[in-house]
């Protein structure tokens, strides 16, 4: 066992687990979608891509897309969430929470692709 | 190249940043747990968004204060903690770039970046040398006096450092690692399409051998030229296929024993492929009789072997007879005595080799030995480059020296350079030169007043080489595909006057399938394929281009017809010559 898979396996897993806690509930509701959980999987999911820069292989790569892909996601998220709560205005009207967290869903595509990745990896490796 | 060092840094920095990121997502968390109070007094708490806003000023120690509205005690005790948290992250990153941009390793790893780019970049053909020792320098040194681009690559940084330093006319990109590492020679361009070979001249045989064997496997089209001292070495170099092996100690025994053999020919051979440009009539003449030489090392062992072979007797004076197991009859002592060099007797001796390991004892010996016996030949071996200029100022001086004291410097650094630069811009000069050491003193007598004849006496002959292939010789190509026939003489008229001969000396035809013609005749008709090496005054070089390129300028010379050039006045030319032949039916 090496200390740094698990490490590196718990945030790709944690990113998508934190990722999907928030995505999860009706799209248009902000009740159901807490700040919390928005701002625990965005840093996750950068601590995730941190562990990843730096990797040469090509799995290793593909990885770090996908993850600075879930980064860009919920970084827009979250400033959409900034933008309609603090510079319009308008307050978290169904229609802004649902882009809030269409984002945030699209980031989770990004996320179930690393976790897919990475057992593809683990399971080839067969050690 | 340049990702590893992006790599490297990141890799570095991944903790250091993971730290930042966690104290900053711990303050903002808190500040937005933490209760506040609005200007009316009513409990509030602070958002993502303002807490974002606060951490992020305050953790780059810009600080506008408390915002949007003052803050609480408690609030308060949990900044102070940040401040300390976030200042501390911040230092301990910036701290880690900063010593990672000042690690050796990273260093390497950016010079190394900024070599295998400017070696990438090369456009024009080069070799790639490896060692940056004496001869090293010496061969980069001459090859870019004649525009020839040279990548270098030496395992000691401080020959690097002085390559750098040495204020070359070129650019010449040089790295300081192993050679005998493929992964670095590819790194220096092995297989870059314009590399045409690589020197391996290194002091050690085994790196050498692994050079080599790089080359002759990862680039088998490119040239290689490999210096060894051992036997075993060059047996081996042999079995795989390399031919261009030059031992530095044989290379300077050949030298002298060729001096001693035929003054002539060692003419021949500083002329076309020395260095350093001397008059042409400077014609050393070493006698033949007993010689003495000094030192009986790898060096010492040579030149016995080369003059014993040209049936001169020696003397040899050694200091450690033990050690060098020396032959019989051996004086012991070191030579800078006058009482070993009598022993040795330096009465009947015509001449004195100074070889030994040291340039002090070598000058030495030297004074010595022409104090006992003023008309002695003396040859010093010079070992540093940097003693140039003493072993200069003892030359006679109509060859620049002062004291005239020594008549022949051999400077192995030197040689070797001289050696690799023939075999590396032109190989064909190199067999002529082998086939003339078969020759007789004669033969090179006869061969010297030739180029004599030609040159003149103070200019110095240069040679070339014509190919009759289509991008070699267009014109000389065509009109031999055409079913005519050329002569060689037909190349040794001036284009702008045909009487007028070209001051050349054709040296060598080597013909495919054939094999070589040594000194060929005038009369000799050419062939499509051939190569002719040529040696004259670089004039006559241009005149000769001109001939070989331009077929109205070929024809001249053979027939004295001028074929006009043009369409038109080819077409005019047709026309008249038309009326000229209708008039004369009529």
């Amino acid at each position: 066992m090496n200390l740094e898979k698990v490490v590196f396996a718990f945030f790709i897993v944690l990113a998508l687990t934190l990722n999907f806690g928030f995505f999860i509930g009706d799209i248009d509701d902000p009740v159901q979608h807490h700040a919390y959980e928005l701002f625990a999987a965005l840093v996750i999911s950068i601590i995730a891509t941190i562990l990843k820069v730096g990797d040469r292989s090509h799995m290793g790569a593909v990885l770090l897309a996908t993850s600075l892909v879930a980064d860009l996601q919920l970084i827009v998220a979250a400033m959409i969430w900034g933008y309609v709560v603090y510079v319009s205005g308008e307050g978290l009207t169904p229609g802004n929470m649902s882009s809030i967290v269409s984002m945030s869903g699209g980031a989770l595509v990004a996320n179930i692709t690393s976790v897919v990745l990475l057992v593809v990896e683990t399971v080839s490796v067969r050690r | 190249m340049f990702n590893e060092v992006i790599f490297l840094i990141f890799r570095r920095m991944r903790v250091p940043l993971i730290i930042l990121v966690l104290s900053y997502a711990i303050s903002i968390v808190g500040f937005t747990l933490i209760p506040g109070q609005d200007d009316q007094g009513n409990p509030w708490h602070m958002d993502f968004f303002h807490a974002f806003y606060f951490v992020s000023f305050m953790g780059s120690t810009i600080g506008f204060g408390e915002i949007p509205y003052p803050f609480t005690d408690a609030q308060r005790y949990w900044t102070i903690f940040t401040i300390y948290l976030t200042v501390i992250a911040w230092l301990y990153g910036i701290g880690t770039l900063i010593s990672l941009i000042q690690e050796p390793a990273f260093r390497r790893a950016i010079t190394h970046a900024r070599f295998v780019h400017s070696v990438r970049r090369l456009r024009e053909p080069f070799f790639l040398v490896c060692g940056y020792g004496d001869t090293g320098e010496h061969l980069v040194r001459v090859m870019v006096d004649r525009h020839h681009q040279a990548v270098v690559v030496d395992i000691d940084p401080q020959r690097i450092d002085h390559l750098e330093i040495s204020q070359l006319p070129m650019d010449v990109p040089g790295l300081a690692a192993d050679a005998a590492d493929p992964t670095i020679l590819d790194d220096a361009g092995l297989r870059h399409p314009a590399c045409k070979g690589v020197v391996a001249l290194t002091n050690d045989d085994s790196a050498n051998l692994h050079i080599a064997l790089a080359g002759r496997l990862l680039a088998p089209d490119e040239r290689i030229i490999v210096r060894a001292e051992s036997r075993e070495a060059v047996a081996n170099l042999h079995s795989f296929g390399i031919h261009d092996v030059i031992n530095p100690y044989d290379s300077f025994a050949e030298w002298l024993a060729m001096a001693i053999h035929s003054p002539s020919l060692y003419l021949i051979h500083d002329w076309m492929i020395g260095l350093y440009r001397r008059p042409l009539t400077d014609l050393l003449q070493p006698p033949k009789g007993l010689w003495i030489v000094c030192g009986y090392g790898r060096f010492g062992k040579a030149v016995y072997e080369n003059l014993r072979r040209e049936g001169v007797e020696v003397v040899v004076v050694d200091a450690f007879p033990d050690r060098n197991r020396v032959p019989e009859g051996t004086i012991v002592g070191r030579g800078t005595e006058a009482k070993t060099l009598q022993e040795a007797g330096i009465g009947q001796a015509v001449g004195i080799v100074a070889g030994t390991n040291d340039d002090a004892d070598n000058l030495s010996i030297i004074l010595t030995a022409r104090e006992l016996k003023p008309e002695i030949f003396t040859v010093a071996r010079q070992n540093r480059s940097r003693n140039g200029a003493l072993f200069d100022s003892v030359l006679s001086p109509e060859r620049g020296g002062r004291h005239g004291l020594l008549d022949l410097v051999m400077q192995p650094a030197e040689m070797m350079a001289q050696k690799v630069v023939a075999l590396m811009m032109s190989p064909m000069l190199v067999r002529f030169l082998a086939h003339a050491r078969q020759q007789d003193n004669e033969w090179a007598n006869v061969l010297v007043s030739r180029i004599i004849d030609v040159t003149g006496e103070e200019e110095h002959p240069i040679t070339w080489r014509i190919k009759i292939t289509p991008e070699g010789a267009p014109a000389l190509y065509e009109m031999l595909s055409e079913g005519r026939q050329v002569l060689l003489d037909d190349l040794e008229h001036d284009p702008r006057y045909r009487e007028k001969r070209l001051h050349v000396v054709p040296l060598m035809i080597e013909r495919p399938g054939e094999g070589d013609l040594i000194l060929p005749e005038m009369d000799e008709p050419l062939r499509l394929g051939d190569r002719i090496l040529f040696a004259g005054l670089p004039e006559a070089h241009g005149s000769m281009a001109l001939l070989v390129h331009n077929y109205s300028a070929l024809e001249y010379v053979i027939t004295g017809i001028e074929r006009p050039d043009g369409v038109v006045w080819r077409w005019v030319d047709a026309w008249r010559n038309r009326k000229g032949r209708e008039r004369a039916g009529t």
